[in-house]
């Protein structure tokens, strides 16, 4: 047979290398909904006596119902964002490096996929199918979380109308979706400086990733007494909810002393004028690009480890 | 058009040169049999070659630039860099579904057919497979796309006998053909001699010999002799002496083979016996 007799495949490259990620790093489905299980578990536990305690809170002023009633929801999407971040972190720092540790880049490099196509897979995990995870198991969490609720309180011969008057179901959905999109764009720059740092570290990338930030922070302090720097950082890592909700909006988890105003809530917390015209987030995706074609850069020149 | 053509290639790694100004014409349809001691450049020669690293020179395979055109020309090329570069985690079958999800010129029914010839488990993940079965998986997946040059850098390193043995049968016999080349580096010199068509030896990152099998054999001859005529073959240049239980063993580069016969029993030389003779530092005539 002669290569010119042979009908060409259709090919995927892009496709076939996410699915190559999810392949090799499976705890990126297994933590989160491990997480999720052990959020469930908990709540099925405080279910005992909730009938009694939904009658006292209903006694409550509108701020402090919305809070005790939102709140295992607020606990599940934080505990699955938190987890879904870590993993993201974990996965970038590994993406580059664990392929170069084993000499497997050697197999990878033997097809004919580019280090553009294989490097923005891997960006695409943390950046695209983690959030998406997040997204499926924040929903089917708290929708397991309302439909209990609201077995349980009927059972207890408690109102119906109250298990959920926060949002309509499909508001929520838009709210967790802004939320998880907002969180990937805010975030994008330490993505793609831990892949970076994968793709170049011969050792320890872990350490690479997060010493240099810290020295550079506490240099700072100990040389100027500013901690400039740092509250960068810190904006970086948990500011995506202040940018992207209006002010006193987002996830509630301390009890108003008094009465108080009910914060915003469903399709009125989101502000997206205000997210888009963040100056933070357009440096933020300019340097990822940035980090990305490092990291193109690195993969093509880098040898096995 | 030759397949390979590299002039004057040149490779350093800070005040290393693993190349200085290699120089090799590979046809196409050709087996290429690329032999060198450790640290003789073979792997860096190849992963230029294959656009892996950046190098000085000139360098043309299948007529595109290695390192600038690296893409296109992967379409084109397998390589086996090494046994047990298949990752640890990855299942065979989704080994096979990768390689047809992103190879044009990939032959799923092909792979099948060679797996079937194994007993590879498909629900098998690399790491639970034996370094030989994980060789034989790779094979499998090479030899499905129709390239029209193949590399192995050492593809049977660490492989039993049986195993090696099957890899080149199952590469001569199930997948070269006139359209194709393959070029191998090893060192395992003895057991690829007979699928050879040609020979390049590498010494400090140059090519000291380059030549055919047929070339090989017309060129190099080893006498065996007794003492009493041993210096009547020295007066005639060997380029190596050496003695086993008394006889004298003389290899001779470009002697005429009738003189030789007079002295005593002539016969082609090993590949391994030049190379020795070759590589050896003395690279004269030994005790």
């Amino acid at each position: 047979m002669t290569a010119a007799s042979t009908v060409p495949n259709k090919v995927q490259p892009f496709r076939w290398s996410v699915r190559r990620e999810l392949w090799e790093h499976r705890s990126i489905l297994i933590a989160p909904v491990a997480i999720a299980a052990v959020v469930l578990v908990g709540f099925l536990i405080s279910t005992a006596g909730m009938p009694g305690r939904r009658v006292q809170t209903l006694q409550l002023d509108a701020a402090h119902q919305a809070l005790v009633m939102g709140q295992p929801y607020a606990f599940a999407d934080a505990a699955i964002t938190a987890t879904v971040v870590i993993v993201a972190w974990l996965y970038c720092l590994s993406a580059m490096f664990n392929e170069r540790r084993d000499r497997s880049i050697l197999f990878w490099k033997s097809l004919p996929v580019s280090d553009l196509t294989a490097t923005l897979a891997k960006a695409m995990v943390p950046m695209a199918i983690i959030p998406a995870v997040a997204f499926v198991l924040i929903a089917v969490t708290e929708g397991l979380i309302l439909l209990l609720s609201t077995l349980i309180l009927a059972a207890g011969g408690v109102s119906l109308a109250t298990p959920w008057t926060i949002g309509s179901v499909a508001e929520q959905g838009v709210v967790l979706a802004y939320g998880l999109v907002c969180l990937s764009l805010w975030l994008a720059p330490v993505y793609a400086w831990f892949l970076a740092v994968s793709a170049w570290a011969k050792r320890t990338p872990f350490l690479w990733a997060v010493l240099p930030p810290v020295a550079l922070c506490l240099l700072e302090k100990v040389a100027f007494g500013t901690t400039r720097l740092a509250s960068l950082l810190a904006d970086r890592l948990t500011g995506s909810e202040r940018h992207a909700l209006v002010a006193h909006a987002g996830l509630q988890f301390q009890m108003p002393k008094g009465p108080a105003p009910v914060p915003p809530s469903g399709l009125a917390s989101l502000d997206p004028g205000k997210f888009l015209s963040t100056p933070g987030l357009w440096i933020g995706l300019a340097v990822a690009a940035g980090l990305t074609a490092l990291a193109v850069w690195l993969r093509r020149r880098r040898d096995p480890l | 058009m030759a397949c390979i053509e590299a002039r004057g290639l040149a490779k350093s790694y800070g005040k290393t040169h693993a190349l200085r100004g290699l120089d090799l014409k590979v046809e196409e349809g050709r087996i290429l049999g690329l032999i060198g001691p450790n640290g003789a450049g073979k792997s860096t020669a190849l992963q230029a070659m294959l656009g892996l690293i950046p190098y000085q020179g000139e360098l043309k395979v299948l007529g595109l630039d290695p390192w600038t055109q690296r893409d296109k020309l992967m379409e084109r090329v397998c390589f086996i860099a090494d046994v047990a570069v298949l990752p640890r985690w990855l299942k065979v079958a989704d080994a096979v579904d990768f390689v047809a999800g992103v190879h044009p010129r990939f032959d799923r029914a092909k792979a099948d057919g060679f797996l079937a010839k194994t007993t590879i488990k498909r629900t098998s993940k690399v790491g639970q497979l034996s370094k030989g079965m994980v060789a034989q998986l790779n094979l499998a997946l090479v030899m499905a796309v129709d390239a029209q040059l193949l590399v192995l850098d050492e593809p049977t390193l660490g492989l039993d006998l049986l195993y090696r043995k099957a890899f080149y049968d199952s590469l001569l016999n199930d997948y070269f053909d006139e359209t194709r080349t393959i070029v191998v580096s090893t060192h395992q010199v003895e057991e690829i001699q007979h699928i050879l068509t040609d020979v390049a030896f590498i010494d400090r990152g140059r090519i000291v010999l380059d030549c055919g099998m047929e070339a090989f054999e017309a060129r190099y001859a080893e006498l065996m002799t007794s003492a009493d005529k041993a210096d009547a073959a020295r007066a005639l240049g060997p380029m190596q002496e050496r003695s086993v239980f008394g006889r004298h063993i003389f290899l001779f580069d470009g002697a005429e083979r009738a003189r030789l016969a007079q002295l005593g029993e002539v016969r082609t030389p090993s590949l391994a016996d030049l190379f020795i003779a070759m590589m050896s530092p003395s690279q004269g005539v030994s005790e």
